[in-house]
């Protein structure tokens, strides 16, 4: 992996530390575009390594129905893609977290890979978290990402074969998102006993940093997966606090996820 | 070859105007530009089995042996090829040949793909499929295929279709089928896909996706097509007979593609056979309401396949809209979006007004009540009809063949109080 990755940097700072990075993800303009900064510096403040900024898609095929909601209400609100690129740099400019867009691959071919990773990089972001673009179409993010210096960080599954999981991890840079469950964004009780298995795959690929996510909602989850794995991922369990309990719910879950004490 | 028609267009028997580089058997997973797999990863090992467990399947004797006893002996082919002579005087008098898909099991083309894929599913050893359906055509023809083979079916439909079509809803129940109405985003066809999808990540080991149009990651494009290929291939073998020569044009009717993309197949490298495909045009292209994805939408990725879309700036789908749920749809199959763009294929729109013009013509000529689906392909042939003649064509040496891809009985409801045949005022008392 490329050293001048800046998502590898804020896991290499964590492992310095002795735990798991902390990857945080909420949605772009939910509750609305100011409200996606003050959540996500919250979140920075409280322990959060990198911040996971997802782009409302209208075909959100990997994720269950609380991130649904909250995507389809920001898009109701008239969410547009390129205030992205303004939440990505309010939040770079309030605190020292790597920002990271995860999004649907559609809205970037739209705008134009090359222009997106552009005004991506102007932004201060770090990269970009690509659900539902594998490898074997990328090779025009390939060229953008390696253009603007970004991350490209691509999942990997319970169900890829070891010929895939090699060709993702040497795709991929700043880390790859092990997926530990089949199945879509949303809180389980436990997380998976697939995900250690996808973690040493990744790794045996030759992955320096492979991350964990799906179904994390809980401190125990982070120290389960924290022992195996280089991050642990956060979504639903944080976008539901946002929506029940604003900013202050997410600056507590996120401090009880880094085992840590709230700053409020 | 597909040797499950016994089509011979490997052999020597080429038709003389099929040009160097044919057409007719685009293997995927790249169409042109279009098609692939854009989709997650959790996904791709089970669409790489798919892949294998189809070319494993297509060279099987056994395989191929099942699916023509099915094709004749369920479903009931070959589909007739029906002389439309009333019609054709309304059209001017040009020829007018309609094949007839409405005759089928369960009442549309569907069913070519269902029992396939159902076969397909079972040699993987899948207990479970999963289907969308929108008009609840595929649904039906799916639950069927589950019941004759004995698998658990699940089927996705927007809640909205569910309404629409409560009819086949109550059909797909009395199959054994369990149906989920879906409430997310328009409730309508590509909801229902995006729910499919989120239950085949979770369910992939024991399920298959039996996808219902010619779109999708590969393979399920070429797939698809694979399946349908035999109404192409019965057609042109029917016209031969029966008129003596290929004829002028061919017309379908468009939502994802898969009848278009059957019949389609049968004239694709005959070049003096003009094709086209007609879309649902909705109230009309100058306004938001149609799903005219060819005309007017861009290429875009949407449930797996890099094809045209209708989209907005942004990159977010825009809801479709059609009369006909079959054709409520704002993607389109790759094959499609490549055919348009290298001009073999001809699309056009045709709106909800012109095509329920069309399906009371054909009921009244012909006795023959079509899916609102296929009335856009009449309409279009109409179309077709009267700019040959103004272009000096003799009327009654034009010939043109409709696919009539399924028939109208679902579509009584829709039809009825399209024509006012519903006392509302009376029901609502």
């Amino acid at each position: 992996m490329s050293p001048v990755s800046k998502s590898a940097a804020a896991i290499a700072a964590a492992r310095a530390e002795g735990r798991p990075a902390l990857i945080c993800y909420l949605p772009a303009g939910f509750p609305d575009v100011q409200g996606t900064i003050d959540a996500a510096v919250a979140m920075a403040e409280n322990g959060a390594d990198i911040i996971e900024v997802g782009i409302p898609y209208s075909d959100p095929v990997m994720d269950g129905s609380v991130i649904q909601a909250a995507t389809v209400q920001s898009l109701a609100q008239g969410f547009k893609v390129a205030q992205v690129f303004d939440i990505v740099k309010g939040i770079t400019e309030r605190c020292s977290a790597t920002v990271m867009i995860m999004t649907y691959w559609n809205p970037v071919l739209r705008m134009g890979v090359d222009e997106f990773s552009r005004r991506l990089a102007e932004a201060g972001g770090a990269g970009l978290i690509t659900p539902d673009l594998v490898p074997d179409e990328a090779a025009e993010w390939m060229e953008a990402s390696d253009k603007y210096g970004l991350d490209r960080v691509f999942l990997v599954a319970p169900s890829s074969t070891e010929a895939r999981m090699k060709a993702t991890v040497d795709a991929s840079r700043g880390f790859v998102y092990c997926v530990s469950v089949m199945g879509v964004t949303g809180a389980r009780a436990e997380v998976s006993d697939a995900a250690a298995a996808v973690v040493a795959a990744a790794h045996a690929a030759g992955a320096e940093n492979a991350c964990v996510g799906l179904g994390v909602s809980a401190r125990k989850h982070v120290e389960e997966i924290g022992a195996y794995s280089d991050g642990v991922i956060v979504g639903t369990a944080l976008v539901a606090a946002l929506r029940d309990g604003g900013v202050d719910a997410v600056a507590k879950l996120t401090a009880e996820l880094s085992g840590r004490a709230v700053n409020a | 070859m597909n040797p499950m028609t016994g089509d011979p267009d490997q052999g020597g028997s080429k038709p003389a105007s099929a040009p160097s580089h044919s057409l007719r058997h685009a293997a995927g997973p790249y169409f042109g530009d279009y098609g692939g797999r854009w989709m997650p990863e959790s996904l791709i090992a089970a669409m790489d089995e798919l892949n294998e467990t189809f070319e494993a399947a297509k060279a099987d004797p056994e395989f191929i042996a099942q699916v023509k006893d099915l094709n004749k002996n369920y479903s009931g082919r070959p589909s007739l090829l029906t002389e439309a002579k009333r019609f054709s005087e309304a059209a001017g008098g040009v020829r007018v040949f309609l094949k007839r898909e409405d005759l089928n099991h369960t009442g549309s083309h569907k069913i070519n793909n269902v029992l396939g894929q159902a076969l397909l599913a079972k040699r993987m050893g899948k207990t479970r499929i999963i289907a969308e359906t929108g008009a609840g055509q595929h649904g039906v023809a799916s639950a069927t295929a589950a019941a004759l083979m004995g698998l658990e079916c699940v089927v996705y439909m927007g809640a909205e279709d569910t309404r629409r079509q409560a009819l086949n809803v109550a059909r797909m129940q009395l199959l054994g089928a369990t149906v989920i109405p879906v409430t997310a985003g328009s409730q309508t066809l590509k909801d229902a896909i995006n729910e499919a999808l989120r239950d085949w990540v979770a369910n992939v080991g024991t399920t298959h996706y039996l996808l219902g149009t010619a779109a999708g990651g590969h393979p399920f494009p070429a797939m698809v097509r694979y399946f349908h290929e035999v109404i192409g291939e019965e057609a042109r073998e029917q016209i031969i007979a029966q008129a003596g020569r290929l004829p002028d044009a061919v017309a379908a009717c468009i939502g994802g593609g898969s009848n278009a993309i059957g019949i389609f197949h049968g004239f694709l490298d005959d070049a003096d056979v003009e094709l086209y495909g007609f879309e649902a045009g909705g109230d009309g292209i100058d306004t938001p309401r149609h799903a005219a994805t060819i005309t007017l939408g861009r290429p875009g990725v949407l449930h797996g396949a890099k094809s045209y879309l209708m989209q907005d700036d942004d990159g977010q789908t825009i809801e479709s809209h059609s009369i006909s749920a079959g054709l409520d749809y704002p993607g389109v199959g790759p094959e499609h979006a490549y055919l348009a763009d290298i001009g073999r294929v001809h699309y056009e729109p045709i709106t909800d007004t012109e095509a329920m013009d069309a399906f009371s013509l054909l009921c009244r000529t012909e006795g023959i009540i079509p899916a609102i689906e296929s009335s856009h392909a009449l309409a279009g042939v109409l179309k077709i009809a009267e700019r040959k003649i103004a272009a000096g064509a003799v009327p009654k040496e034009t010939i043109i063949i409709a696919n009539l891809s399924g028939r109208g009985d679902k579509d009584v409801g829709t039809a009825a109080e399209w024509f006012n045949l519903i006392d509302t005022e009376k029901d609502a008392k």
